[in-house]
């Protein structure tokens, strides 16, 4: 279970241009929920998703993972058990080193990085096994370096590779932005397959209303620093896009545009 | 001709000691460092001392590349700790640096002519008939860049190795491994300072002495000769990358040997070094535009 606490955030403190995002902000995910938020820009997507990450500081409040106090834990050690997909494909991987290479210092998440054989030559069975469940045909290019392959099938390697070794979460943040849709569309049933056969705790930001009701089983919109929407499981499944969009329409009128 | 063939190869080898650092640093982390101005020489210094005090030549190697690690360990701290800029932090260090050969030396230069060196009584000579010292010489050499050069790709294939080529390609990939991004520029620092000093030590028992200004321009002739080997070789394949930053290393100091040969005194020798790096670097810009025009 996670749980954000009151959680306070500002930009640019302190400043004439000082703008509170979160003041007070309170979210709790229990295991094995696929959340899918949406909301407008700025409305604080990205940021949540950069404070459970602890990518950005808070000014307040409390990351509560599992009963642990998490909130002064630094970035790269909540990395290890939180796997992250970005919006840009190129975040993913390593361009300038070959597939082999990729999905071996992905399945070393976690390890050691010391002086032992950084691909380990008994893995390359199982790396070509998961590869051959992208479709891509990728397993029988292990030696060609990622940088060459497409937007599609770099990001498909990306979710493959954050979600190779045990992880708590999984992040994914717009992680079909960039692709086009029929690409997206199969990053996008990629994702559901991983996430229910490994049962992952998913926290999914998308701007796309239709994968946000199709996919998941919580669904949360946000708007200024709120969730104004948060519905789950049977709630979640009753809802239709025009509901969201509609909401949408409302917010939108309520800000003045 | 053959003497000057062979004094090319054995400076452009030695340098390249360091230029595996440069390559490291500045092709693999994408970190211009400029301790190395300042490594290089700490590394003759210490080799300087260490062998009018009689310590075994070999042993010299080993001290001047730990040595000079620790110095890249700084430079690293000051970069990711302190949060100083790239270049910055290297300044800092170079500057630093040139007191601290200073003091381990005692003075600004030092020769040991008369004592022994890696190169006076190896195990090579037995092999050579009398008189062929210069032969020995390159012969060393080649040995001892071939073991770094392999020991180098050796690294660069191990857990560690992938980790820091991963954060020179995507550093937001190493914190989504959950790995210190920072903790791995320290140990690519420390590796590449402590190359750039074995260079140093290897270079002052060539020299048979120390000069504090021996450091200077190492940084050009460094990146100049790894920009150099990448792209004569970016079209072979086969070729590792570590083995094209050697051959353009050699290629770098084959280049300044013409230019001297053609009627430049040795003072004119940075200047050269300096124009040089600027062609090749023009030159090689060209050839990437030309490329992306026609992709």
């Amino acid at each position: 279970m996670l749980e954000l606490n009151q959680i306070s955030k500002y930009y640019n403190p302190g400043t004439i241009n000082e703008t509170c995002l979160f003041n007070h902000f309170n979210l709790t995910i229990q295991d094995g929920e696929f959340v899918s938020v949406v909301g407008s820009n700025g409305s604080g997507k990205t940021s949540m998703l950069n404070i459970i990450c602890g990518s950005i500081p808070i000014e307040q409040g409390q990351i509560i993972l599992d009963e642990k106090n998490i909130t002064n834990l630094k970035e790269y050690k909540r990395q290890q058990i939180i796997g992250r997909v970005y919006q840009n494909p190129s975040m993913g991987t390593c361009p300038n080193m070959t597939i082999l290479e990729n999905m071996s210092i992905a399945d070393n998440k976690g390890k050691p990085f010391n002086l032992m054989p950084g691909t380990n030559k008994k893995r390359i069975d199982f790396y070509k096994e998961n590869l051959k469940k992208l479709n891509l045909g990728l397993e029988d290019k292990l030696e060609v370096k990622v940088g060459s392959l497409s937007g599609g099938q770099r990001q498909a390697m990306a979710l493959l590779m954050s979600t190779l070794t045990p992880i708590r979460f999984l992040i994914l943040d717009e992680h079909t932005a960039a692709l086009d849709p029929k690409t997206a569309e199969i990053i996008m049933e990629l994702t559901d397959k991983i996430v229910s056969e490994k049962k992952l705790t998913t926290i999914m930001v998308t701007h796309n209303l239709r994968y946000a009701v199709e996919y998941g089983n919580r669904l949360i919109m946000m708007h200024q620093g709120e969730a104004i929407v948060d519905k789950a499981r049977s709630e979640k499944a009753n809802i239709k896009v025009e509901d969201i969009l509609d909401r949408f329409n409302q917010i939108s009128i309520e800000c003045g545009n | 001709m053959l003497n000057i063939l062979n004094s090319i190869l054995v400076e452009g080898l030695i340098y390249a000691i360091m230029v595996l650092g440069v390559y490291i640093t500045y092709k693999i982390l994408d970190f211009p460092d400029l301790s190395v101005d300042g490594t290089f020489p700490l590394g003759a210094a210490i080799t300087a001392i260490l062998i009018i005090n009689d310590v075994n030549p070999y042993l010299t190697l080993l001290v001047s590349f730990l040595i000079g690690a620790f110095a890249g360990m700084i430079t690293g701290i000051i970069h990711v700790k302190l949060k100083v800029r790239d270049l910055l932090a290297g300044i800092i260090m170079m500057t630093a640096l040139y007191t601290v050969n200073l003091r381990i030396a005692g003075k600004a230069n030092v020769a040991f002519f008369s004592k022994d060196t890696i190169f006076t009584k190896n195990f090579l000579t037995s092999f050579f008939a009398e008189g062929s010292e210069k032969v020995i010489r390159l012969v060393l050499i080649i040995i001892i860049i071939l073991l770094l050069k392999l020991m180098l790709d050796a690294y660069l294939r191990t857990r560690s190795g992938y980790l820091l080529r991963a954060v020179g390609d995507n550093k937001t990939l190493v914190t989504t491994l959950g790995k210190d991004m920072g903790f791995v520029k320290i140990v690519g620092l420390s590796l590449a300072n402590g190359l750039a000093a074995l260079a140093g030590s290897v270079y002052a028992q060539k020299q048979g002495f120390f000069d504090i200004t021996m450091g200077t321009g190492m940084v050009v002739i460094g990146l100049a000769s790894v920009i150099i080997g990448i792209n004569v070789f970016q079209s072979f394949h086969f070729v590792k990358a570590t083995t094209a930053v050697i051959i353009g290393s050699i290629l770098y100091k084959g280049c300044v040997a013409l230019a001297i040969g053609i009627g430049l005194g040795a003072n004119d020798l940075k200047l050269v070094t300096a124009v040089l790096f600027l062609v090749i670097l023009v030159f090689t810009q060209e050839k990437r535009r030309k490329v992306n025009k026609n992709a």
